[in-house]
C-alpha cells in the first residue's frame, strides 16, 4: 500500500513527486511512457514567464508568480539550466501601448516585480533586430528561460533519489475507489494507494472521470514550433511575446537556455490527444507571426520543427475554465487533481509541486523526513565547460575526450552518465534530452548509430531493440540478408 | 606540440593533402581524424566506381581510401585516430582532444582544412508531419547497412535524387528491402547520370521528378508518407497527394560542407557553397588555412577531391617552406556568371600561379549542346562545346597562366554558360 501515488511523469508530477519525498511517506510514480518528460514537458517554450498574463485571482497568476520566483534556488540545487533573459510584450500599433499599461498593471496586482514600459529606441537599443514596426513593449525582467527536460528530469530524479518509486512503461487503465483509498489498474498490474495524484497532462481529464462524477474535459491544444540553429541564438536576447490573443500568448521569439534560437507556438485545439505532428499551415503560420516582431527572422537556419499538445481546461463547469483545477475532488476524497496545466505550468511546477505536498502530507498527518537529499547532481557537460573542467572530466574518465555528437560537441562519457544515472536514459530521445547528442544541426546523422551502440551495450541489449521513444519505436528492422 | 602541417580529417582529402605536403618536401605533418580509421565517408562507400580518373580503374571505397592510407603510412605520416578538433585559432593554433592526450594543443604553421561535410537534415527540409523512428539520412542508413550489417527498415520511399540516396536505393534493394520510390523536388536529378540509371533504372524503382513528401504519418515507426507534385515555385499542388504505405524514409537532399571550424578560425565562407573563399593556391581568407575536399565544396567524384587535396598539399608545403609568396591586394577574381553557380577559386594571384590552374565549378540547371565559355575581362578566350551539363555533376576548366599574363590590365576571368545561337 502506497500513501501517494503520482499518475504521469511529466514536469508537474515530477515537481509533486519531489516536494512529496521531503515527507516519511511511500510513494510511487506511474508514467506511460518509456521515460519522464515525454509528454507536454518535452515540446513547449521553455519559458519561466514573468506572471503577468494571467487573470488576476486566479491559479496561474498564483503559481507562474510563486514558480517563477523559486527557480532561481531550485535551478542551483538541482542544477538545471536557467536564465532569467527577461521578457519583452511588443506593440504594433498606438492603441496597443493601452493594453501593455493595462497588462502592467495586472502584472503587478499578480505580484510581479520590475515591470516597466520601453519607448521604441529604449526597445530598439536593447534588441536591435526588433522589428521597425514594434512602437513599444512591456518589459519583465524575472522573465526567464529554462531548460524543460532537465528541468523536468533534475525534480524527477532527486525524487527517486529520495526514495520515489518511479514505474515507466506503465499505463493507468482504471481506478477504483476502496475502502482505505484507491486501487490502481494498469497494463503491468494493480497498484495500492492511499491517495492518488492526478497529474496526467491531456489524459488528466480521462483520470479524473474514471472517479469524479464532476465531468472535466481538457482539449489538447496543439502548438507548432521551429528551432533554429545556435548561429542564430543571439538574433535576440529577451524573450519576445506579442499582444496576448484568445488562444493563449502567441507566437514568441526567444533565445533557448542552450544558445538555439526559438519560435512558436501556434494554437489549435485538436481532438487527438497524441496528435504531435506539425503541419505546412501551421509553419507558416508561426514563422509569418515570429517574422513580425523582429526584422528578418533567419527561416534559413531552422534546424528542426516540432509540436506540444498544452492541456488545456475547456470544461470544468464553469468557474475554472481556462485555469489550472489543482485540488481534491469534490467526490473523490484522497483525489487530487492538477490538472489544465497549460502554460504557464512549466513556470508554475515548483510552486504547485510544494502545494499538492503540502496539502497531502497534511491529509496523512506526514512528518518530515530528516535526511531528505535537497540537492541532485547536474549532468557533465563537455560543451559548456571552461578548460579546467573539460581536463577535470578528461582525468575522471578519458571517455569524456571521446566525441560521439560533433555538432553539440558530448562526449561518450556524457552518454554513459545520462544512461548510468538515477532514471537513467533507456532511448534514442532518452540520451538526447538528457546530453543534446542528435540536437544540433545535423539533427543525429552522424552520431546516432554511435549512441544506439552504447545504449545496446550498456542496456545488454542488441542494437536491434533500441528504440527512439519506447514501445513500437525501434530504429532496425533487421540484418541484411546472410 | 608543434608541426608543420595540421591537416584536419583523413578522409580522402586529408589523406590525399597529406601524401603531396610530404613529397613536397614537409616532414612534420599531423593528420587529425575524428573515426576509428583513416578514410572517411569512403569506408562506408563499399560500392564500386571510385578511382577511374585517378587510377583508371574501379575501386570500391574503402578500397580506394586503402590506396591512400598505405601511401600514408609508407610515408610515415603521423596521423591521430578518434581525435576531434574543438576550435582552430586564426593563429593556426588548434586545439584537440582524445582519449590517450585528453585535452591538447598544436601550435601549426599551416592548417589544412579537410573536414568533408554533412547531409541535409529533416528539420533544415521543413517536412511535416510526426517524428517517429524510421527517418534517416541516405548517410546514416548506408552506414547501417553497410558498417554495421542492420536493416533501417523494409519498404523504402527516397526523398531527394543525390547521389547517396540513389547508391542506397539499389543497396537497400539488394538487401531485401522493397524501394516504392524516389521523389525529387527539382525538375532533374541532383546525382549523377550513372547512377540513375545503374541504381534506379535497372531495379526499377520510379524516379518522380517535381515531387515532394509533404506528410509523415505513424507515432512510433513510420507508417506512411504523403509525396505530392510541387508547382514551378517548389510549392506543393493541392490535389495531387499520394500517401505511400512504408516504414522508412530515406533524405537524400544535399550536403553541406561543415565549416563551423573554419569560422571560428575567421575564415570567410562563400554563401553559395557553404566553403571557404579561396584563391588560386586553395588558400583561404586567412594566411595559411587551406582548404580542399568536400569541406571546399561538394564534389561528385573523389577523384576530384583527391586532385584538389594534392594542390592544397602542395601549396601548404610551399608556405611553410617560405616558397609562397604573401597574396597580394589586388587579386583577379573569377566570376561566376550565366548559369555558373560558383567557381572554385574564386580569385587568382597570377603571380602565384602554376602554369595551368584548374577551375571548378558546378552550373544550376540542365544545358543541352552548350558552351563552357572563359572570358578574360571582356574576351572570350576559350569556349568547349557540351551535349549536356548538368548540377549533379562538377565541371572543370584549366586556365593557362600563359594566357593571363599576355591579357593587359585583367581584371575579372568570367566562366559562364552559353547557348547556341
Amino acid at each position: 500500500m502506497y500513501d501517494v501515488i503520482i499518475i504521469g511523469a511529466g514536469v508537474t508530477g515530477s515537481a509533486i513527486a519531489r516536494e512529496l519525498s521531503k515527507w516519511q511517506l511511500r510513494i510511487a510514480v506511474l508514467e506511460k511512457a518509456s521515460d519522464v518528460c515525454e509528454g507536454t514537458s518535452k515540446a513547449n517554450s521553455g519559458i519561466v514567464h514573468g506572471g503577468f498574463d494571467a487573470k488576476p485571482g486566479s491559479l496561474k497568476a498564483k503559481f507562474n508568480v510563486l514558480g517563477n520566483k523559486m527557480m532561481e534556488k531550485l535551478s542551483q540545487d538541482l542544477e538545471f539550466p536557467f536564465k532569467r533573459n527577461g521578457s519583452l510584450v511588443l506593440t504594433f500599433d498606438e492603441e496597443g501601448k493601452d493594453r501593455l499599461e493595462e497588462l502592467k498593471k495586472q502584472g503587478e496586482e499578480n505580484g510581479v516585480e520590475g515591470l516597466c514600459i520601453l519607448n521604441r529606441e529604449q526597445l530598439k537599443q536593447l534588441e536591435p533586430h526588433i522589428s521597425d514596426e514594434a512602437k513599444a513593449a512591456l518589459c519583465a525582467p524575472t522573465g526567464g528561460i529554462v531548460c524543460p527536460f532537465h528541468l523536468t528530469m533534475a525534480l524527477a530524479e532527486n525524487a527517486a533519489e529520495n526514495g520515489v518509486e518511479f514505474f515507466l512503461n506503465t499505463k493507468v487503465e482504471n481506478l477504483v475507489k476502496t475502502e482505505n483509498g484507491y486501487k490502481i489498474e494498469t497494463d503491468k498490474g494493480s497498484y495500492e494507494t492511499k491517495t492518488v495524484v492526478n497529474a496526467a497532462g491531456v489524459y488528466a481529464d480521462v483520470i479524473h472521470n474514471m472517479v469524479s462524477g464532476k465531468k472535466m474535459k481538457i482539449v489538447a491544444r496543439k502548438g507548432e514550433y521551429c528551432l533554429m540553429d545556435k548561429e542564430a541564438g543571439n538574433y535576440v536576447s529577451h524573450t519576445i511575446f506579442q499582444l496576448p490573443g484568445v488562444y493563449g500568448k502567441g507566437v514568441l521569439v526567444t533565445p533557448t537556455v542552450h544558445g538555439n534560437l526559438l519560435a512558436g507556438p501556434t494554437a489549435e485545439d485538436i481532438e487527438d490527444k497524441e496528435g504531435i505532428d506539425t503541419t505546412a499551415q501551421g509553419m507558416e503560420t508561426l514563422l509569418a507571426k515570429g517574422g513580425k516582431s523582429v526584422e528578418n527572422l533567419p527561416t534559413r537556419q531552422i534546424i528542426t520543427s516540432f509540436a506540444g499538445l498544452r492541456a488545456h481546461m475547456a470544461d470544468f463547469g464553469g468557474e475554472e475554465d481556462d485555469d489550472f483545477v489543482i485540488g481534491e475532488a469534490e467526490d473523490a476524497p484522497g483525489f487530487f487533481d492538477a490538472a489544465g496545466i497549460e502554460s504557464p505550468g512549466l513556470s508554475s511546477a515548483p510552486a504547485i509541486g510544494e502545494y499538492v505536498a503540502e496539502w497531502i502530507a497534511a491529509r496523512l498527518s506526514a512528518k518530515e523526513k530528516p535526511d531528505f537529499k535537497e540537492k541532485r547532481k547536474g549532468m557533465p557537460n563537455m560543451a559548456e565547460a571552461d578548460e579546467e573542467e573539460r581536463k577535470r572530466l578528461i582525468a575522471e574518465d578519458p571517455a569524456f575526450a571521446n566525441v560521439i555528437c560533433r555538432c553539440e560537441l558530448v562526449t561518450e562519457g556524457e552518454i554513459l552518465a545520462a544512461i548510468r544515472r538515477t532514471l537513467g536514459a533507456t532511448t534514442l530521445d532518452g540520451i538526447k534530452r538528457r546530453t543534446r547528442a542528435g540536437m544540433g544541426r545535423c539533427q543525429a546523422g552522424f552520431c546516432s548509430p554511435k549512441t544506439v551502440e552504447i545504449l545496446a551495450e550498456e542496456l545488454g541489449k542488441d542494437i536491434g531493440e533500441i528504440t527512439k521513444t519506447g514501445g513500437e519505436s525501434r530504429l532496425l528492422t533487421g540484418m541484411n540478408k546472410a | 606540440m608543434t608541426a608543420d602541417i595540421v591537416i584536419i580529417g583523413g578522409g580522402p582529402a586529408g589523406l590525399a593533402a597529406a601524401v603531396s605536403a610530404k613529397e613536397a618536401g614537409v616532414d612534420h605533418i599531423l593528420i587529425l581524424e575524428r573515426d576509428k580509421e583513416l578514410g572517411g565517408i569512403l569506408n562506408q562507400c563499399i560500392h564500386n566506381g571510385f578511382g577511374l580518373h585517378t587510377f583508371h580503374e574501379e575501386l570500391t571505397g574503402p578500397e580506394y581510401a586503402a590506396r591512400f592510407i598505405s601511401k600514408v603510412k609508407e610515408l610515415q605520416i603521423p596521423y591521430m585516430l578518434e581525435t576531434i578538433v574543438i576550435s582552430i585559432g586564426n593563429d593556426k593554433t588548434v586545439t584537440a582532444m582524445n582519449k590517450e592526450k585528453g585535452l591538447f594543443t598544436i601550435k601549426a604553421k599551416a592548417v589544412i582544412l579537410a573536414m568533408g561535410c554533412r547531409e541535409r537534415a529533416r528539420g533544415a527540409l521543413n517536412i511535416p508531419g510526426y517524428r517517429p523512428a524510421g527517418i534517416y539520412s541516405a548517410g546514416t542508413a548506408q552506414r547501417y547497412v553497410n558498417m554495421e550489417g542492420r536493416m533501417p527498415g523494409k519498404e523504402v520511399v527516397i526523398l531527394g535524387s543525390g547521389d547517396i540516396g540513389l547508391i542506397m536505393a539499389r543497396r537497400m534493394t539488394l538487401e531485401g528491402a522493397k524501394v516504392k520510390l524516389v521523389a525529387e523536388i527539382m525538375p532533374y536529378s541532383g546525382g549523377l547520370k550513372r547512377n540513375i540509371v545503374q541504381c534506379l533504372e535497372d531495379y526499377d524503382i520510379p524516379l518522380k521528378l517535381n515531387h515532394t513528401v509533404t506528410g509523415i504519418k505513424g507515432k512510433e515507426r513510420v507508417e506512411s508518407v504523403t509525396v505530392a507534385k510541387v508547382d514551378e515555385n517548389r510549392k506543393p499542388i493541392p490535389g495531387t497527394e499520394e500517401e505511400i504505405t512504408c516504414d522508412t524514409l530515406l533524405l537524400s537532399c544535399g550536403l553541406i560542407p561543415e565549416n563551423e571550424l573554419s569560422k571560428e578560425a575567421g575564415v570567410l565562407l562563400n554563401p553559395v557553397t557553404s566553403g571557404p573563399f579561396v584563391n588560386e593556391s586553395l588558400e583561404t581568407s586567412e594566411a595559411g588555412i587551406f582548404a580542399c575536399g568536400n569541406v571546399l565544396h561538394v564534389h561528385d567524384l573523389v577523384d576530384y577531391v583527391s586532385g584538389e587535396a594534392q594542390t592544397a598539399g602542395e601549396k601548404a608545403a610551399a608556405y611553410v617552406k617560405g616558397l609562397l609568396p604573401a597574396s597580394k591586394e589586388e587579386t583577379t577574381a573569377v566570376s561566376a556568371e550565366s548559369g555558373v553557380r560558383y567557381t572554385v577559386p574564386s580569385k587568382l594571384d597570377i603571380t602565384r600561379m602554376d602554369e595551368e590552374q584548374m577551375i571548378r565549378f558546378r552550373v544550376d540547371n540542365i544545358y543541352r549542346n552548350a558552351y563552357i565559355a572563359v572570358y578574360l575581362n571582356e574576351k572570350c578566350i576559350k569556349k568547349i562545346k557540351r551535349p549536356m551539363l548538368a548540377p549533379g555533376e562538377m565541371e572543370q576548366v584549366k586556365l593557362r597562366k600563359a594566357d593571363m599574363e599576355q591579357c593587359d590590365g585583367l581584371v575579372k576571368i568570367t566562366i559562364k554558360i552559353e547557348q547556341e545561337v
